[in-house]
């Protein structure tokens, strides 16, 4: 067998875990890996114009299509430029791989030209970390980080090279098989817990499910909607579980959480039985635990089990794979109906859906923006937000009913995800129509991906919610710190002629009759477009659960803030 | 209450490192750490004793099973089990209370494995309780240094903490059992 450099050994290993685009940027210790990608066409390289915006394109990659993305960068700020990315990518459970080049091995700890000690940096913020010192080993290491990477509960792996590794040439022997001794994926569902669970279901009478990520992430949504529908059990969506069940399915109740449905966050309150499946009893989701629902029995689905019993106490735990364990749980009971608990949902959602929906003022509002562009794009479109008040209101708007339909940073709530993960998003599923809807402020963390976006193609549309405000942050210090607005005014660049820089079609909207128009021009153009929606500056987010109420306290105006 | 849990880890380079990282995210409080190698090659054994309830020890079991290099764990306070911890105690002492020590040495079952003429050193090999308690008879007499290893243990009887069989994973197919896609194309290889 002829030996080949680690560079190459690198690139066929990509090709092996089916790695068709990497997200990178390039610098002094991963030249000769890319002194070799000419010789490897068939991975696609895509040169970002920062490190941070390849981890998130990645991420939108791997969230938009549920294959592995990969995320590359060289050593010291090349690799640090990532860390926003990686710990984005575990908060989300998203696999991706990141991949750094380090300073030669003898280099290694002595502080040299643009050392970091990347490896532990990342130790915590990943599911498993490699630093490879032996071109022998690459192929394996790719091998099991790509295994790591995407079984059991997704999430980050990252491999570190040293630049020398590149170069030291070895075999290229694809290991057939993996066997680590430390990691179960495919955990046996214990019979038991599903006799227990079964129990519980047939007793309950007030049973709700919380839907989370993990649906979407074992391709459960099928499955849920079996079980929902044969237990006659309502269903509420974490932010990331939206898509799990389409919007206007009868027993789907939409999202709960701070800034959830009022019928939904006193729904999971009120229930006898709370059924989470595949997702992790976030406070965002849950409120302040202790009083989320004490009486409740649980019933908890994930195939981590350190989420059991980590924030709230669960009746019974089941360690699984959520759709493996939902097709077993089906076929054990007789159909089941609750319509009196049902009635009892849908009298709250009529009284309160006022607090839900779009404003009917003549000021142009980001919730009329986002449900027009979600009317005008459909649930095969796809819906990337930032993070703040616009993505609030694309979560609770914007009809979320397919599985990967929204793309979103949840646990790690990170500004400046908005255009990366979009451009990502669209090199996975280049047939779709991708929408980002951008905060004004996070829109100026990452726009320089526009430039990317014009070298690879990518039709991506820009639609910036811009109410000259860090929205999120103001509306806190308006209803939380008695309207003392400190450091949330910003000024803004004018946006329209940002994007003329860049190249791209760029339009500014101001009144709320041009908005469908506007959509509809952007959806018709081949490119790239950017859109400079100038909103209303002091709109709040409604309903909203305080930081540190429960969900039963769900406010619906200031008033009811101030009478706290 | 007090935990002791037992870990059969991967002896890569990093892995106290993780376990360490990981106690500290968490807010486990690590009273005792032992490390060391054991019967199997490649494999040691962490043993630690963590203060907390119930919970607690259950959580630091989990969140030790994430670290992929954690092979196995076990909670030993759960069980019948063997502790044991070594002191090395050197003691300030001359003629005149050379004997008291030694006395004590011997009421403890320890040994004396250096003596000078102004200093004795005292190895114990016992249950930490025991070692806290020669510490407390030793109170009356300058200790000039101290050192423990943290406790280790062991199950009694026949039963072992051991590796559990893995069964390999075909490369090429772990993607089908991984639960997603499973009516699409295959993400994952290309060929
Ligand atoms: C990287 C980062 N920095 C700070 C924050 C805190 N933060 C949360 S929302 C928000 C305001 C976002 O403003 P904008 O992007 O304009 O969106 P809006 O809320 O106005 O819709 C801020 C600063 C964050 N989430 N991420
Ligand atoms: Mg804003």
């Amino acid at each position: 067998m002829k030996k080949i450099t680690g560079a190459d050994i690198v690139l066929e290993s990509l090709k092996k875990i089916g790695i068709d685009t990497v997200f990178g940027y390039p610098g002094g210790v991963v030249l000769p890996l890319y002194d070799r990608w000419p010789s490897h066409p068939e991975v696609r390289h895509i040169l970002v114009r920062h490190e941070q915006g390849a981890g998130h394109a990645a991420e939108g990659y791997a969230k938009a299509s549920g294959r592995l993305g990969c995320a590359l960068a060289t050593s010291g700020p090349g690799a640090t430029n990532l860390v926003t990315a990686i710990t984005d990518a575990m908060m989300d459970s998203i696999p991706v791989l990141f991949i750094t080049g380090n300073v030669a091995r003898n280099l290694l700890g002595r502080d040299g030209f643009q050392e970091a000690d990347i490896t532990g940096i990342t130790m915590p913020i990943t599911k498993h970390n490699y630093l490879v010192m032996r071109a022998e080993d690459i192929a394996p290491t790719f091998a099991e980080a790509a295994y790591i990477a995407t079984t059991g509960r997704p999430g980050p792996v990252h491999i570190d090279i040293p630049k020398d590794v590149f170069i030291e040439e070895a075999d290229f022997e694809w290991p057939e098989q993996i066997s680590i001794r430390g990691y179960e994926p495919f955990p046996f569902i214990n019979e038991d817990e599903i006799k227990n669970a079964v129990q519980l279901i047939r007793r309950a009478e007030r049973p709700i499910i919380f839907a989370g990520h993990g649906i979407i992430q074992a391709d459960a949504s099928k499955e849920l909607m079996e079980f929902a529908e044969k237990s006659g059990t309502p269903v509420l969506n974490t932010l990331l579980g939206l898509g799990s069940i389409p919007q206007d399915h009868v027993l789907s109740y939409g999202m709960m959480g701070m800034h959830g449905s009022y019928w939904a966050n006193h729904a999971a309150s009120n229930a006898d039985l709370i059924i989470g499946l595949g997702m992790r009893m976030d406070d965002r989701a849950l409120g302040r635990f202790a009083d989320l629902n004490p009486t409740a029995n649980v019933i908890h689905v994930d195939i981590d089990p350190a989420e059991h019993n980590k924030n709230i106490i669960t009746t019974t735990p089941i360690v699984g794979n959520v759709r493996e364990v939902l097709k077993i749980l089906i076929t054990q009971f007789e159909p089941l109906s609750h319509i009196d608990w049902i009635h009892w949902i849908d009298e709250l959602r009529r009284d309160h859906k006022d607090s839900f929906k779009v404003p009917e003022v003549d000021e142009l509002t980001p919730q009329y923006i986002e449900s027009r562009i979600a009317e005008k794009i459909g649930n095969e479109g796809v819906v990337v937000t930032g993070v703040g008040q616009h993505q609030m209101w694309a979560a609770q708007l914007m009809n979320i009913s397919r599985p990967r339909q929204l793309i979103t940073s949840g646990g790690l709530g990170t500004m400046g995800f908005e255009v990366p993960a979009a451009l990502g998003a669209q090199v996975a599923e280049p047939n779709r129509t991708v929408w980002t809807i951008c905060g004004d402020g996070g829109f100026q963390m990452t726009n320089q991906e526009i430039a990317t976006m014009i070298d690879e193609n990518l039709p991506v549309k820009m639609a910036i919610m811009n109410n000259g405000f860090l929205g999120m942050v103001r509306q806190w210090q308006e209803l939380f710190y008695g309207n003392n607005y400190v450091s949330v005014n910003m000024s803004q660049p004018d946006f329209v002629k940002l994007g003329e820089a860049y190249g791209i079609k760029s339009l500014r909207v101001s009144n709320k009759s041009e908005v469908d128009d506007v959509i509809i021009e952007a959806n018709n153009h081949p490119g790239p477009v950017l859109i400079d929606f100038q909103v209303e500056t002091e709109g709040n987010v409604w309903p909203m659960v305080p930081a540190g109420a429960a969900l039963s306290e769900t406010v619906e105006t200031s008033d009811q803030v101030k009478a706290l | 209450m007090k935990h002791t849990l037992a870990a059969l880890v991967e002896n890569h380079p990093g892995v106290l490192n993780r376990v360490a990282s990981l106690f500290r995210r968490r807010g486990f409080n690590i009273e005792s750490l032992a490390v060391g190698t054991t019967e199997q090659e490649g494999i040691s054994r962490m043993t630690f004793v963590v203060e907390g309830d119930d919970n607690v020890g259950e959580q630091v079991e989990k969140q030790l099973y994430k670290l992929i290099d954690i092979i196995q764990v076990s909670d030993l306070s759960r069980e019948e089990s063997i502790v044991r911890e070594i002191a090395l105690i050197k003691v300030r002492s001359e003629k005149n209370n050379r004997r008291d020590i030694l006395d004590l040495v011997e009421i403890f079952r320890a040994q004396a494995v250096d003596i000078t003429e102004y200093s004795v050193v005292i190895q114990l090999v016992a249950h930490p309780e025991t070692v806290d308690s020669l510490l407390e008879n030793l109170a009356a007499y300058p200790i000039i240094e101290m050192v423990r290893t943290g406790r280790i243990a062991m199950l009694r009887g026949p039963q072992a903490i051991s590796v559990p069989t893995t069964e390999p994973v075909e490369v090429a197919r772990f993607h089908q059992a991984s639960g997603r896609r499973p009516e699409g194309e295959l993400p994952y290889i290309s060929e």
